[in-house]
This record gives C-alpha cells, sequence and structure tokens, in this order.
C-alpha cells in the first residue's frame, strides 16, 4: 500500500509540475491512490485523502467519486474527520445530487450533538447546501435551537432558518414567533441574525410584515444605542460601532416604514440622527451613511429629512473616492423620477463625472444625464453627451445614442437643431446607432420641409468627407436622390453656398457604389438615389443610364434587380418614369409595417430587418396590378400616386401601435352591417373606431355553404383624397357551415372630410372554380347612419 | 450574496463559496466571465460593478482578488467591510498571511469563512469571537489527533 502522500506535500508536487500535461498525469495518479485509500475503509487516512481530492477539484478536476466518502466521514465520531466530511458536503454536494438526502440523517444527529462545534458544522452545511427537501425534514429541530440553546448556536440555527424560508416559503410561520424574542438578545451576532430572519420573512409575506411593524420602536431603540455608545473594542470598525448591524437594522427599517406613516414617523428622529452623526471619512461610516438615505427615500419622510438626504448624496458626489461617487449616483439614478429638481441641483458634478477615468463612473453619470435632461437644459447637456460620445468606451456607444436621440425627440428646441444633433451623432458613431434610426431620420427629415436645402447641402458634405458610416451614407444619398435639385440650384440661406455641379453629385454616388466598405443595403440605397436623380438633372442622364445597365449585371441579386427594373423604367415606361421618380409625400410616422392598397399575398411583405427605402416596394409591384386598381375605381379620377406608402418600421413600432390600438377600442357596441352575401358567402362591414378624419373599420367573411371558400382575397379602393391603409388579413381559406371567418381591419385618413366611400373586390376559389365579385359601400356604419349597398 | 470568490492575478481559483444551487457548469462559467471582468480592470478604478442581474464587488489584497456576487438589495459599501474583516481574519490566523498560506491551507481558510458567513449572510460582526471560535475547534481537532497519534494534514 503506498504510502499516502500528506496533503501540502500533494500540492507541493502539483505546483511544481511545468506543463498541463504534466499536472494532469501527476493528478491522474493521486486521484487512483484517493480512490484506492476510499475503499480501504476505516484507516485514519481518508480525512487526507478527502482533502486532497477537494484541492484536486478545486483545481477544475472531476471529484465526483468522493461524494459518497464524504457521507461516509460525516457519520464518523471523529471530529477532524466531520470537520472535513462536512467541507466536501459544501463542496461536491449540492441539491442536486442525490447523494446529498444521504446526509440529512447525519446532520439531525449532529444538531443535538454534545459539543456545539459539531452542531455548527451541521447547521453550516445545512444552511450552505440544503435541498427543499432536507429544509422541510431538519426545520423542527432548527426551531429548537433557536429558542434555547446558547447565543453561539442561536446565531447560526437563524442565519440556517433563513436560508430555509428561501427554499420552503411555506415553513415562514414556523419561525415567526422565535424571530421577534429574538430581538432582545445582547449577542450582536444573534442579533443581527434576527434581523436578517426579520428581512426575510417580511419579504414574504405583507401579513408578517404588518406584525412586524409593531418592532419598531425596538429597532429604534437598538440602533439608538449602537450610534450613541462609548467606544466598544468588540465591535468597532473605524470609529463606528458593529456597521454590520446598523446597516442590516436600517434595511429593515426601510422595509417596514415603506407606505406607512405611522412607522415612518417613529424612525424619523433616529434617521436624522444617524444622518447627521456618523462620520463618513471610512468606507464604514460611508455604508451607513448610504444605507440611511436609501432608507430616508424609501419611506413616507418628512421634507426636510429627504433634502438632508438628498445633500448627503450630493457630498458623496464630490468625494474623491469613486466607490462613493458611483454609490451616490447610484443613489440618485433611483430618486430622480420623484425628486426631481433636488437632483437637478447636482447637474454639474453629474456631467463631469461623465469625463471620469473610470468605465463604471461613466456608466453611472451616462445613464443619470440622460434621466437629467430636460426642456430647459437641453441644448447644454446635449453639447456635454455629444462631448462625451466622442470619446466614451465602445461598450457604451450604442446606449449613448439611443439615449441622445430618445432626449433629442423629447426636448429638441427646433428642427433644425434636432437634425443637426442626429447628423452629428451619425458622423461620431454611426456604427452604434440602432436600425431604425435611418427610417426616423428620413421620417424626420421630409416633415422638415423648409430645411430639404439646408439638409441636403449638409449631407453632401459630410458625405464627400467619409463614406465609412453607413447609417449616414445612407440617409445622405436618399436626401440627395430625394432633393438633388435643391442641391444642384445651389443656394440656401442658413450655409454658405457652394457650388456643386451634377457630376459631383454623380461622383460622390459612384464612390459610394463602388467603395468595398458599403454594405449591400447601403449601395441599394445610392443606385435608387442615382435613378431619382434622372428626373431631377438636365444633363447628365445618359452617364445615370450606363451606370444603371453596369448594375443590371452586378453579382449581387438585389442590386441586380434594382438595376434591371430602373433599366426598364427607362426603356419601356419611360411615359411614367417622371411620376414614379417623383417627390414623396410625408411619410407618416408609426404607422405600422403594411403592404399597398393591394392584399394579395404575392406582394412581398415589409421586411423590418433591412431598411429599405420606399421606392423600392412601389417599383416591385408590378404595373399591371396598379392598372388594375385604376379600373376599380374609373366613377373616381386617381392618378398613379402611391397610397399611403408603407414605411418599413420595424416590428416593434408596429406592435406598438397594435396595442394602442386595442387601447382605443371604446366598449361601446360595434356597428356591422352586412354588405354582400351571395353563394353563401357574406362579408360584413365593422365600424370599429371613428374620429373626425379616420375611420378604421374590420371588414368580416363568412360562409354558410356546404364547402370551404380557399384564396379568399380582399381589394379595396377610394376616393383621391382618401388614405387607405389594409392591415393584413387573418387568413384566406373561409370554413364551411358557418365555422370561421376571415378579418381584415382597414384604416380610412380622411383628412379632407369627403364623403366615404369604397369599392371592394371579392376573389376567392370555391369547388375549384375562381370567383370575383364587386361590391360598393357607399357610406359606412356610423353611430346615425345606415350602409346603402348596391352590389355590381 | 451569492457567492465568494478568490483568485489569483493569474487567473488561478484559490477559493469558491457558493450560497445558491447551481450546477459544476454554470458556476464554472461564471467564474470564467467574473475572472475576466475583474482581471483587466485599471488599478485605481471602482471596486464595482453591473454584471447580468448581479452587483459584483471586487478588491485587490497583494496578489489576491476578493471578490462577491451581490443581490440587488444588497449595500456594496458593506460588502467591501466585509472582505476587509475576512482578510483581517485570515491574517490573524496566520499572522501575515500571504497566498501561500490560502493555497498550502485551502481547508483552514474555509473553516474560517464558515465561521463568519453562513448562507451568505455575516453571522458574527465581533473579530475576537470568530478568532476564538476557530481556535476552540481547532483545539478540538488537535485534542483528536492527539488521541489517536496521526498527523495533522
Amino acid at each position: 500500500m503506498p504510502s499516502s502522500v500528506r496533503l501540502q506535500e500533494m500540492i507541493r508536487v502539483i505546483r511544481s509540475a511545468r506543463t498541463q500535461g504534466e499536472e494532469r498525469g501527476i493528478i491522474q495518479r493521486e486521484c487512483a491512490d484517493i480512490r484506492a485509500q476510499f475503499r480501504q475503509g476505516d484507516n485514519g487516512e481518508r480525512s487526507h485523502s478527502l482533502a486532497k481530492l477537494l484541492y484536486v477539484h478545486m483545481l477544475g478536476y472531476p471529484a465526483h467519486f468522493g461524494q459518497m466518502e464524504c457521507v461516509r466521514l460525516i457519520a464518523s465520531t471523529r471530529y477532524s474527520e466531520k470537520r472535513i466530511g462536512y467541507l466536501g458536503a459544501m463542496m461536491l454536494l449540492d441539491e442536486n445530487q442525490d447523494a446529498s438526502l444521504l446526509i440529512t440523517n447525519s446532520i439531525k444527529n449532529d444538531l443535538s450533538h454534545n459539543s456545539q462545534y459539531v452542531q455548527s458544522l451541521a447547521l453550516c452545511t445545512l444552511a450552505c447546501m440544503g435541498s427543499a427537501e432536507m429544509c422541510r425534514d431538519l426545520a423542527p429541530e432548527i426551531e429548537r435551537l433557536l429558542r434555547a440553546s446558547n447565543s453561539y448556536i442561536k446565531k447560526k440555527a437563524t442565519l440556517c432558518a433563513v436560508h430555509i424560508i428561501r427554499k420552503v416559503p411555506e415553513l415562514a410561520e414556523l419561525f415567526t414567533p422565535s424571530a421577534r424574542s429574538l430581538l432582545s438578545e445582547k449577542n450582536h451576532g444573534v442579533l443581527h441574525g434576527a434581523v436578517v430572519l426579520i428581512t426575510e420573512l417580511c419579504e414574504h409575506n405583507p401579513g408578517t410584515l404588518d406584525q412586524f411593524r409593531k418592532a419598531v420602536p425596538e429597532l429604534v431603540q437598538i440602533m439608538k444605542g449602537l450610534v450613541t455608545s462609548s467606544y466598544s473594542p468588540e465591535h468597532n470598525v473605524a470609529g463606528i460601532s458593529d456597521p454590520f448591524l446598523q446597516v442590516r437594522i436600517l434595511r429593515l427599517l426601510r422595509i417596514l416604514g415603506h407606505n406607512n406613516d405611522t412607522a415612518s414617523d417613529a424612525m424619523n428622529d433616529l434617521l436624522a440622527q444617524v444622518a447627521t452623526n456618523t462620520d463618513s471619512s471610512k468606507t464604514a461610516g460611508s455604508a451607513v451613511l448610504y444605507e440611511t438615505v436609501l432608507t430616508i427615500m424609501d419611506i413616507n419622510s418628512e421634507s426636510g429629512l429627504r433634502v438632508l438626504a438628498v445633500n448627503i448624496l450630493g457630498r458623496f458626489l464630490l468625494n474623491n473616492d469613486r466607490n462613493i461617487r458611483y454609490i451616490s449616483m447610484t443613489s440618485l439614478q433611483k430618486i430622480v423620477q420623484t425628486d426631481h429638481n433636488a437632483v437637478q441641483r447636482h447637474r454639474g458634478t453629474i456631467v463631469d463625472c461623465l469625463k471620469d477615468q473610470d468605465t463604471s463612473v461613466k456608466r453611472r453619470a451616462l445613464e443619470l444625464s440622460l434621466a437629467l435632461v430636460s426642456a430647459v437644459n437641453i441644448r447644454s447637456m446635449m453639447k456635454e453627451l455629444l462631448i462625451f460620445l466622442s470619446t466614451c468606451p465602445p461598450e457604451l456607444r450604442s446606449h449613448t445614442t439611443s439615449g441622445i436621440f430618445n432626449a433629442a425627440e423629447r426636448y429638441s428646441p427646433s428642427k433644425r437643431w434636432h437634425i443637426d444633433t442626429i447628423l452629428h451623432v451619425l458622423t461620431t458613431a454611426g456604427g452604434d446607432v440602432r436600425d431604425e434610426t435611418v427610417p426616423n431620420l428620413i421620417q424626420l427629415i421630409t416633415t422638415a420641409s423648409e430645411l430639404h436645402c439646408y439638409t441636403v447641402h449638409k449631407l453632401y458634405r459630410a458625405l464627400v468627407k467619409d463614406i465609412s458610416q453607413q447609417s449616414l451614407v445612407q440617409v445622405a444619398c436618399w436626401c440627395i436622390g430625394e432633393y438633388g435639385d435643391l442641391l444642384l440650384k445651389g443656394e440656401c440661406e442658413e450655409i454658405e453656398p457652394v457650388q456643386v455641379t451634377e457630376d459631383d453629385v454623380l461622383d460622390a454616388l459612384e464612390t459610394v457604389l463602388q467603395s468595398h466598405m458599403s454594405s449591400p443595403a447601403t449601395r441599394g440605397f445610392a443606385l435608387t438615389a442615382t435613378m431619382k436623380l434622372s428626373t431631377r438633372i438636365t444633363d447628365n442622364v445618359d452617364r445615370i443610364r450606363s451606370i444603371v445597365s453596369i448594375y443590371g449585371s452586378c453579382i449581387d441579386l438585389e442590386l441586380q434587380q434594382r438595376a434591371v427594373e430602373y433599366n426598364a423604367l427607362f426603356k419601356k415606361y419611360d411615359h411614367m418614369r417622371a411620376a414614379v421618380l417623383e417627390r414623396m409625400p410625408v411619410m407618416d410616422k408609426n404607422s405600422p409595417g403594411h403592404t399597398n392598397g393591394d392584399t394579395s399575398g404575392e406582394i412581398k411583405e415589409p421586411d423590418p430587418s433591412k431598411p429599405k427605402p420606399v421606392e423600392a416596394g412601389l417599383l416591385s409591384e408590378p404595373a399591371s396590378q396598379v392598372c388594375d386598381l385604376l379600373d376599380l375605381l374609373d366613377g373616381t379620377d386617381t392618378p398613379l400616386q402611391p397610397s399611403p406608402a408603407p414605411t418599413s418600421n420595424p416590428t416593434t413600432t408596429s406592435s406598438a401601435d397594435l396595442l394602442d390600438l386595442l387601447g382605443g377600442l371604446e366598449p361601446t357596441p360595434v356597428l356591422t352591417e352586412t354588405v354582400y352575401e351571395k353563394n353563401g358567402l357574406s362579408l360584413k362591414i365593422q365600424c370599429d373606431k371613428q374620429t373626425e378624419t379616420e375611420v378604421t373599420v374590420t371588414l368580416i367573411g363568412s360562409n354558410s355553404a356546404q364547402n370551404d371558400i380557399t384564396n379568399f382575397t380582399l381589394q379595396a379602393a377610394v376616393p383621391k383624397s382618401v388614405q387607405l391603409q389594409m392591415k393584413a388579413p387573418s387568413g384566406n381559406v373561409i370554413p364551411a357551415h358557418g365555422l370561421g371567418q376571415v378579418t381584415q381591419t382597414v384604416v380610412l385618413n380622411n383628412p379632407n372630410k369627403v364623403s366615404l366611400k369604397m369599392r371592394i373586390r371579392v376573389s376567392f376559389s370555391n369547388q375549384g372554380a375562381v370567383h370575383q365579385d364587386t361590391v360598393q359601400i357607399d357610406s359606412f356604419p356610423t353611430q346615425a347612419s345606415q350602409t346603402s349597398v348596391s352590389p355590381l | 450574496m451569492r457567492f465568494l470568490l478568490l483568485f489569483s492575478r493569474q487567473g488561478k481559483l484559490r477559493l469558491q463559496k457558493w450560497f445558491t444551487a447551481l450546477s459544476d457548469r454554470d458556476k464554472k462559467k461564471i467564474i470564467r466571465d467574473v475572472m475576466q471582468m475583474v482581471l483587466v480592470r485599471p488599478p485605481k478604478s471602482c471596486n464595482f460593478l453591473q454584471w447580468r442581474d448581479l452587483k459584483i464587488v471586487y478588491r485587490r489584497y497583494a496578489s489576491l482578488y476578493f471578490c462577491c456576487g451581490l443581490e440587488q438589495g444588497d449595500n456594496e459599501l458593506i460588502t467591501l467591510e466585509l472582505l476587509h474583516r475576512y482578510v483581517e481574519l485570515l491574517d490573524q490566523y496566520f499572522g501575515n498571511v500571504c497566498e501561500l498560506d490560502i493555497i498550502f491551507n485551502f481547508e483552514k481558510a474555509y473553516f474560517i469563512l464558515d465561521e463568519f458567513i453562513i448562507g451568505g449572510e455575516v453571522q458574527e460582526t465581533s473579530k475576537a469571537s470568530v478568532a476564538k471560535s476557530m481556535e476552540e475547534a481547532d483545539s478540538l481537532q488537535e485534542t483528536m489527533e492527539e488521541y489517536l497519534n496521526k498527523p495533522t494534514y
């Protein structure tokens, strides 16, 4: 039998291994020895072997074969073996291991052992790794120890009870009676444990919380004793008497005083006393003050006390110690909503913290600064934030950009400032902005019609300087395409005029197209912009034609498709080119992704992940279907105008809007009219929402015939000034015998308040035959009127 | 407190104490992530970090990093004091403790920790009491060992 190497010898040998392989070899040999030892049975060497195994485990090697040995050692009568056995249990046996249940009996016995140190081993282990079943088994024992034992055991039993409650919340009632009486103990360890226990009980059960509110005076007494007591060497830390206990009591007081006036009143004096008398030159004192401030802010304290608390935080902000500054900003973040003005007073210092070297401090300062932005300070704050953006660490950049955008959106003093700010962000950190930024910015630009000239000039200059920031390039291309004529005119009041020739502009766009830095989406923007310029410039149309035809054989499928379609526009549909490429109407913000007036499945769905420019959607629709819509409305004069362009806002905004839509529904009786009934198919129109300029209706198709209706689609046309949005239908199959319905919501925007009419073409398949029919709705169901329907 | 870790500047783990039940894989992952985060911090930085839903509090003592994972309601500053108290206890026990002491006597470091903290909470706020309990427990061990005439670990 090889003699066992002492633990320290083994550690030395392992550490002397020069390579990972050598170490593994040594470990393997040792583990083999250990396994042999375990098999031998009791010979006084087992505890050495387990200790060695635990070291090996800490290095990261598997050690599960030691689990049973732990169980055996715990059951031993020798203290040293129990000690190492319990340590092994805490390290190797967690509640997910089956072997853990086997030690329950040993623990139970040891809880009533003569020696308090054995009891303590059992308590500690139970509190560390006790599973729910073990806790249920042993809870009565723990409760007994809570009541009747010496303070050494009591303090451990109390914390063990805390663990039990966390694992098995129903057992909380078992410990509630004894918890209160523990507060009268003198021993600080027991007191600390008691406070933790009561905190845990209160957090679990509001009923218990009410009960323990009666203990507030007692807790206040204990605190007062600690704060005013003379120097006691046993518990003193840097001049504070037992800061651990003080912090815990303050935390409990916070829970008890929250939302309760009587309890809060009872603690006011104490909190004021602690806040003013605690010496915060060392961490211990600051810790107590910190907890005090948190408590003051969370209970119903009087205003004088709140002011005191915010002042303490302000003082912390100026502290040299970074930790204290960090802490104060975390706390200010919590109260910035409720005590906004108080925190605003410290805005200067907070903004200074943006320049701190430390990332944690910077992060906190950023969050707090963003929360402090208001209409009053927006200009100065934005200046600081933009400076911060240029030097901030990469992990904070995207958070900063989205914060800046939100702030700009809410408080921008003028459109021009808003656009300038976004442009500044895009040039500094274009790579870290969210995807929605590009469409949002485009939408913003279209609404600021008086600034089109200024915007396109600025964007052009930015583009010429640098084409690496994709979002900036995309917006610039879009604007140049849209407002190229303004750019070429050259004059603009807001910035110095620079003569831009058509060649310059086309050069810039071509650079973007050819650069390897441009992403495919960006190149798509550039190509479309080039195409749009063909109607806005006069001399270089041929150059555009040649660019477009070159890309007709591009490898990138997206670009190739666009180029081919644009080519077709030049060749076959040149008469339509001007109209197709004319200025975009102002986009409706926050409209959820939807298709054009046509709802048949072949039309592309708006793809939220790629911010494609809007015109692509328009052009991908074959021209014939556009003509069909015209057919529908031969009574009224509809030019080839896109119905409200689908914006490709990602689904986040659409889901928010969907929620809004649901929120906006009034619980009034919905009015439904049947507008079409033939061959079992009936179409009803239901008025969901009606304002002065907007009507939302739902079209409901149902089928009472014997056979299912498939490929059910609806197309709709409306008078010229009315804008139509059709949402996606719920499906296109209507089961027979009235077993199901298809619904489709339609939103009609009627800003000119003309009389609403709608023509609907219904098409479907039934038993293999395709049917089509048209319905004209001359008026919509409203509160006061009835529909008049004339089938055609 | 969710966990307490001690590791060297080279990323070697010297002590790990977990106060919630986690699988071995999760533990290893947490250790890797936290070590990575803490070891890159420059010397004079703030001792607090935000990681997932936990607050990480760490402090460097000589060549060892002492690191805790706290829940949202815990007080970071008092945890710094807690770490300091643990170091003081180790120092008192070993006499001018250094990393080697903790490596070669890791089980004693655990025993001391278990006298100071149970289930993630402080059990004894008096330094002297903890030291006394360790002494008495050790003497119990010694007596047994003496009786059985076997060497200590």
